[in-house]
């Protein structure tokens, strides 16, 4: 039989707020344990929440830009369990009434796009951190009351892949929309997944596993085909499927049961008596989407418009918003109506030198006039190779105020086209290599690229490539 | 006149006029205490004379200098907050409850012994609480009411001037009934709660133990008002209370519910309560007759939603960060152990009752049953005021019981609320004020209730009877 997962994810993100949710403790990263800490997040007896409106603002944000119906009624409700990491053992979330519910968002796979239905987005506190020893644990507060939006989808996603499209363009979104880091190694994204698996063409739904312990999407789309495997071996084998949580472990790409026996889950909810409350007016929430800068599905659409790039490029150039906006820059600054050239510079040799440098793309500082005048040298004035270029580039990222002729000129990188000096290295290459010259001579054409290379190499690059092998067709051929 | 038997509006008086000093109100109060405490047992962690007050720091308000008693449940910055229970067995909050720093920066002198209390204000005999009993200054074999019996007993006793409570189903009204005091519970809203260690959140209020009413106005000018660290205090202006204070009630609309007079009702209370109407319609009033048809759920409401809030409210008290830690060797068994050493009988018996109206299954049956009743229970009042100023009742439909008496039977003990827990479910604000004696000379306490900030009609009401009666003029024999 054919099985087909279903599969739905449960994201946690901290929102980038100043301040904690309920109190005004500040939510800096890295602070040393228990310094932004107060009686309210402590959960000190006596202590009273009150919401901090940024965090409901954004919130909005998020569930406009995934499409969901923002609520004009929204509540606080109380989530009741122990744990040493929750001040108040009660975690002050929501219930029935969440922020926004019934959105969407649009993924592709292997060109086929589809809308992942989101139940609902909600508001809640984020608890502590506990750090274990030995033979006991330490607590740190820190991030207890910091703004956490959790965004919870329908069992609507239908493979790996998907959820790892899911993922990235949820990512983006709320990247674009300033108001999460969503960087998982920091914890301010955070993702629990379902799955289950059905016989193809059946509507209802397999007994489940939740999988938790996710570092990265790719530990998400991992596990999950992991899981996919385990659920149809167990059916296949003639096994119940338990309904249990399971956490993955990355280094041995498998998930183990975390839970045995069926723990009952009983929070008792109840509506946080604390907090009336909140009426968000139709202005509110109009004014907020006001807020809400171009998307990343859009953007792409745009920029393949406006500047005739292919969607493959235009993705990688608008992944955050900071390269998007620093990409756009350069498009504009590039006065050829064929833009392909700044894209394939950035994508290309930039960007592996912001993975050499382990920085984003945007943080190079090479001012975009000279950015440009580096692909004009190259493509137009073919004043130097390609090869000269990367090496300009990555020179000019170390020293952002130079221009790129200055650096041609000081270190005498110009291309030689001139035939008369070309000549010389080019015998002394033919005389090394007499055996790939008779090859070229007999007909073998391709060998020609092995002499223009060991031109290039003598003349460290500066040759130019067409004209040595101009030279070297009259010559052999 | 010792000054310790004073009001607040005649010390300071005598204050302003240099008459008395700050160190002699106070070293008379502190000399009460010392002699009738060990009697009535109002206060907790007794501090003996060695308690020394800069009188150098306190405020130039209009409070400056007067003593001021705090019940155990509300945070004093420094100094212990235990709410009279094992758990929270040498708590010291880091932070002032606002009520606090009103009254700091009002100048008065805060005691730093606390008012006795049931435990978590679980309780309307001041029996729960785990330094055990208060006692009735009127009769040292009865109980003062509770939970905030010990404030109550304080001012009945001469023992405090001023005093804070807090009442969640008529933990101020029904003490103030039995002691013999004048006891408000503002509109929910009108006080800020930050800082009080909250029993039902949705219910809870702080109010005021006073002498008479003039003084209740002077301690509700200072504690009333929004508070930004409560998103339930209510921005609504706070009107100058003493105003009201020597206002007739001259076509004063007076409502009497026929709910609460029924059977069960003591017969010398129900006459004495009859006498005092009678003493209003003399004044000017208008009296009709009410009906508040769901009075009878009140207490069946109230315990569901109470104690459903107390079991989420108390859910903090785990051994972790404050308070009383039972030495075990793991996390469960500590939060167990602590939990089952560090509350007292009727705090499980609420958080067990609490736990099991919000579980999977009987919460729609109870809890969300009971918000609807709420609903019910509110709009009975709606529709009263719609054509009465103020409702007058019992404040409790007998006077003080014997220590020991009802301590047996929890039930018994609930129905003791079962004329003040309607204010506290719709929010509204209410007074008790002395309004006679039984035979055997226990105080009894005449409810007013008014509409949601209208504490004005209120003082009103209650100064107007009190100037009439001058039930006030009458002390215990200590
Ligand atoms: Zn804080």
């Amino acid at each position: 039989m054919e099985y087909e997962p279903v599969i739905g994810l449960e994201v946690h993100v901290q929102l980038k707020t100043r301040t904690k949710v309920f109190c005004g403790c500040s939510t800096e990263y890295g602070a040393s344990p228990n310094t932004q800490v107060c009686p309210v997040c402590l959960g000190f007896p006596g202590v009273l929440p009150v919401l901090n409106c940024l965090a409901l603002e954004y919130s909005i944000k998020v569930g406009l830009a995934l499409n969901c119906t923002v609520q004009e009624f929204t509540k606080f409700d109380r989530k009741h369990y122990y744990y040493p990491d929750l001040p108040k053992n009660l975690q002050i979330s929501q219930y029935d009434l969440p922020i926004s519910k019934d959105g969407f968002l649009e993924v592709t796979v292997d060109g086929k796009s589809r809308k992942v239905k989101i139940r609902r987005a909600h508001l809640e506190e984020d608890a502590g951190k506990l750090i274990h020893e030995d033979n006991f644990s330490l607590v740190d507060f820190n991030r207890t009351g910091q703004p956490l939006l959790e965004i919870v989808t329908e069992p609507d996603i239908f493979s790996p892949e998907e959820a790892y499209e899911y993922l990235t363009n949820l990512k983006s979104i709320i990247q674009y929309l300033e108001v999460s880091d969503c960087d998982m190694e920091k914890g301010t994204l955070r993702c629990d997944a379902n799955i289950s698996v059905r016989p193809k063409g059946q509507t209802g739904l397999g007994t489940k596993s939740e999988i938790k312990n996710l570092n990265s999407f790719k530990a998400v789309r991992d596990s999950l085909v992991y899981e996919i495997e385990r659920h149809i071996e167990t059916i296949n084998n003639g096994e119940k499927i338990v309904q249990e949580t399971r956490l993955w472990d990355d280094k041995k790409g498998r998930t183990v049961s975390m839970r045995s026996k069926e723990e009952a889950k009983d929070y008792r909810y109840f509506p946080e008596p604390d907090l009336p409350p909140f009426i968000i007016s139709k202005e509110k929430i109009e004014g907020i989407k006001k807020t809400i800068p171009e998307l990343p599905k859009e953007k792409i659409l745009r920029f393949m418009r406006e500047y005739g790039l292919p969607e493959y490029d235009t993705k990688i150039l608008v992944s955050t918003k900071e390269n998007a906006d620093y990409a756009e820059k350069r498009l504009k600054a590039f006065p050829d109506k064929d833009k392909k050239p700044v894209a394939n510079w950035i994508i290309g040799p930039l960007a592996s030198i912001a993975a050499n440098l382990k920085c984003e793309i945007y943080q190079i500082k090479i001012p975009a006039n000279n950015f440009i005048e580096l692909i004009n040298l190259v493509e137009k004035k073919q004043v130097i190779s390609n090869l000269t270029g990367k090496a300009v580039l990555e020179k000019m990222a170390g020293m952002p105020e130079k221009s790129a002729a200055k650096i041609i000129e000081e270190e005498n990188l110009a291309q030689v086209s001139d035939e008369a000096s070309l000549e010389k290295e080019i015998d002394a290459v033919i005389k090394t290599n007499p055996k790939v010259a008779e090859d070229v001579k007999s007909g073998k054409t391709n060998s020609i690229m092995f002499l223009v290379g060991q031109v290039m190499k003598k003349t460290r690059g500066k040759a130019n490539p067409k004209v040595v092998q101009e030279i070297l067709k009259r010559r052999l051929v | 006149m010792e000054l310790y038997s004073l009001t607040a509006h005649e010390l300071i008086k005598k204050l302003g006029e240099k008459e008395i000093s700050v160190e002699d109100l106070n070293s008379s109060v502190r000399k009460r205490i010392q002699d009738k405490d060990p009697q009535v047992k109002a206060y907790v962690r007794l501090s003996g004379s060695k308690a020394a007050v800069d009188f150098k720091t306190l405020n130039n308000g209009p409070l400056a200098g007067i003593p001021v008693s705090i019940k155990d449940n509300i945070c004093t910055q420094g100094y212990n907050t235990e709410c009279c229970s094992k758990i929270l067995s040498g708590f010291k909050p880091p932070y002032d409850a606002t009520v606090i720093q009103k009254l700091k920066n009002a100048g008065a002198n805060i005691l730093d012994t606390k008012t006795n209390m049931d435990e978590f204000a679980f309780g309307s005999s001041t029996e729960n609480s785990c330094f055990g009993p208060t006692h009735n200054p009127w009769d040292l074999d009865r109980v003062p009411g509770g939970s905030s019996g010990g404030s109550a007993a304080a001012v009945a006793g001469d023992e405090a001037i001023l005093a804070i409570g807090s009442d969640t189903g008529g933990s101020i009204r029904q003490p103030a009934a039995f002691c013999g005091v004048v006891g408000l519970k503002p509109t929910y809203g009108r006080v800020s709660r930050y800082g009080l260690i909250a029993f039902a959140s949705s219910l809870d209020q702080i109010g005021t133990f006073t002498k008479d009413i003039e003084d209740a106005c002077i301690l509700m000018n200072v504690i009333s008002g929004h508070d930004p660290m409560d998103a339930t205090s209510v921005d609504i202006p706070v009107p100058d209370y003493l105003g009201s204070a020597g206002k007739d009630i001259k076509g004063l609309k007076i409502g009497i519910p026929k709910e609460y007079f029924v059977e069960g009702m003591d017969p010398e209370v129900k006459k004495i309560i009859f006498e005092a109407v009678a003493k209003l319609k003399d004044l000017g009033a208008i009296v009709k007759d009410i009906s508040l048809p769901h009075t009878e759920y009140a207490v069946p409401v109230y315990y569901i939603l109470g104690t459903a809030e107390a079991s989420s409210n108390l859910a903090r008290f785990d051994g972790v960060q404050y308070g009383y830690r039972a030495k075990s060797t793991n996390l469960i068994a500590m939060y167990k152990k602590t939990r089952g050493e560090g509350f007292g009988q009727e705090a499980k018996r609420r958080i067990l009752l609490g736990t099991f109206a919000l579980s999977h299954g009987y919460y729609d049956a109870y809890y969300l049953k009971a918000l609807k009743v709420r609903t019910l229970i509110k709009n009975d009042f709606d529709s009263v005021f719609k054509d009465c100023d103020c409702i007058v009742t019992p404040t409790a439909p007998t006077t003080a019981f014997k220590i020991g008496e009802k301590a047996e039977n929890p039930l018994q003990m609930y129905l003791s609320d079962i004329y003040t827990i309607s204010a506290n479910l719709s929010g509204l604000p209410a007074i008790s004020v002395p309004c006679g004696f039984s035979k055997n000379r226990l105080p009894v306490g005449l409810q007013i209730l008014a509409k949601a900030f209208d504490e004005e009609t209120l003082f009103r009401a209650g100064s107007a009877y009190e100037r009439a009666t001058q039930w006030r003029k009458e002390k215990p024999k200590l």
